[in-house]
């Protein structure tokens, strides 16, 4: 490809011209996770199962640093930043969202245990029948008119949290032959310190297609990836409402207090 | 570690942002840390790169910067500008042509420190995020005191230091595989 043509637009890039099938996918994931030292990384940048990883990981391992200065601290947001109704996904429309009314709880910390209050969440997701709102998703499943699936909330003084959404469906994709990715919410937490940032994915209990698909499998050990799955919750199930689900968030990385409060 | 540490709990791990993120995550002004043309703003902006030189369409940039005088902004507000509360922190979606634009404020250096915003790269292909820092150029002094430019080779250390473009603003590209891959972080 020339660089001087104009960059190809991303759903043609999901297309592979030489799709592998799930056997295929699923023996190569089971041959990185079996040679993965115990030491490595928790999510593996490089990943080929996930076929767009190819040209777009590192090639050198990232270079250990002291954090400084503005690394330490996370931007501050407050109530001021997101209006209270954000958090519930079934409002935003006139009327009622199609799929299964749930909700999602949780608490944000750090490593420490240290529930992590006043800091943002943001979590998008396709609608009940796994299609995503975003104008390039070509998956001819319907969009819902009254469910656009994109949420927020501000952690309270126990670093808790709470959305109301319906459950999303499994959503195709073009990574290899019949890709499915399991039902997903997207989830973007700020933690105490930007070095703490986490963009990741929180996955539903028993769904089939969690060990056929190469995202989740970027994670090499078993019990990362069922740091991703949220627990039905049956106390949080709200009688002929709605299903309860739980699933904390454990952020990583030193911020200004670690340095205040541990020795090292 | 210490003997009286308390017992860890285990992170959870990131994902990629996927290809769907715009209507998650877009806000107003999320690229204008710094209201536009506004005393003492700058453009910070560049190419996102693969490992064939190609153009990234779909990452997502987040820059934290400190204000001109090295103070680390704790102001909030950062999802609702208000057009002159300075909150240090910016998003910006890669154009089809792989660009990223921010407005900001160029930061000082803190407590003696060669100036830096800090960066993450999100990306659909990319599964986990990646630290990095754009280092603001002319600081040669505190550039050589510094831990991690120090202990780089030059070519490295290119890959972390901005220009300066004729009018004033700032250009860096970030290269995430290949020749002139940016240096990574991780703390």
């Amino acid at each position: 490809m020339s660089t001087s043509t104009p960059a190809a637009a991303p759903e043609s890039l999901l297309a592979a011209p030489d799709q592998a099938s799930q056997r295929q996918i699923s023996d190569e994931i089971a041959a990185i996770h079996a040679r993965t030292p115990a030491d490595a990384a928790r999510t593996l940048h490089d990943f080929a199962p996930y076929r767009s990883s190819v040209l777009r990981h590192p090639t050198k391992n990232p270079r250990l640093v002291d954090p400084e200065t503005i690394e330490l601290y996370s931007p501050a947001f407050g109530q001021r930043d997101v209006a209270a109704i954000e958090s519930d996904l079934t409002i935003q429309h006139a009327g009622e969202p199609l799929g299964e009314r749930i909700t999602v709880r949780g608490r944000l910390l750090d490593s420490w245990g240290k529930p992590i209050a006043n800091q943002l969440i943001e979590v998008w997701q396709a609608n009940s029948a796994g299609r995503y709102i975003h104008q390039r998703d070509q998956h001819p499943a319907p969009l819902d008119p009254h469910f656009t699936g994109a949420g927020r909330v501000i952690t309270d003084e126990a670093g808790r949290y709470l959305f109301t959404t319906i459950k999303p469906g499994p959503y195709p994709w073009r990574n290899h032959v019949n890709a499915w990715r399991p039902a997903h919410i997207h989830f973007s937490v700020f933690g105490n310190g930007f070095t703490q940032r986490l963009v990741t994915q929180m996955y539903f209990p028993s769904d089939p297609l969690l060990p056929l698909d190469p995202i989740i499998n970027t994670i090499p050990r078993q019990k990362d990836r069922e740091r991703l799955i949220g627990a039905y919750a049956h106390d949080l199930s709200v009688p002929e409402i709605s299903m309860g689900y739980e699933w904390d968030i454990v952020v990583d990385g030193p911020d200004a207090t670690w340095f205040e409060t541990e020795e090292h | 570690m210490n003997e009286t540490a308390r017992e860890r709990l285990e992170p959870t791990p990131g994902q990629t942002v996927g290809p769907f993120y715009a209507f998650g995550l877009e806000y107003p002004h999320q690229h204008e840390v710094a209201f536009p043309h506004s005393p003492g703003a700058i453009l910070l902006g560049g190419r996102v790169l693969d490992g064939a030189g190609e153009p990234i369409p779909d990452a997502v940039i987040e820059i934290f910067g400190a204000d001109g005088d090295g103070s680390i902004p704790r102001a909030r507000g950062a999802f609702r500008r208000d057009g002159h509360t300075f909150t240090g922190f910016g998003r910006a979606f890669t154009s089809d042509e792989g660009h990223y634009e921010f407005w900001t404020r160029e930061p000082g250096s803190h407590e003696g420190r060669a100036p830096f915003f800090a960066v993450v790269v999100f990306a659909r292909g990319l599964p986990d995020k990646l630290h990095t820092r754009i280092y603001v150029p002319g600081y040669e002094q505190l550039q050589q005191a510094d831990p991690l430019l120090a202990a780089l080779e030059a070519e490295e250390r290119a890959t972390l230091i901005a220009t300066r473009t004729p009018e004033g603003h700032l250009q860096h590209d970030l290269r995430l595989q290949g020749e002139k891959e940016t240096v990574f972080l991780e703390f």
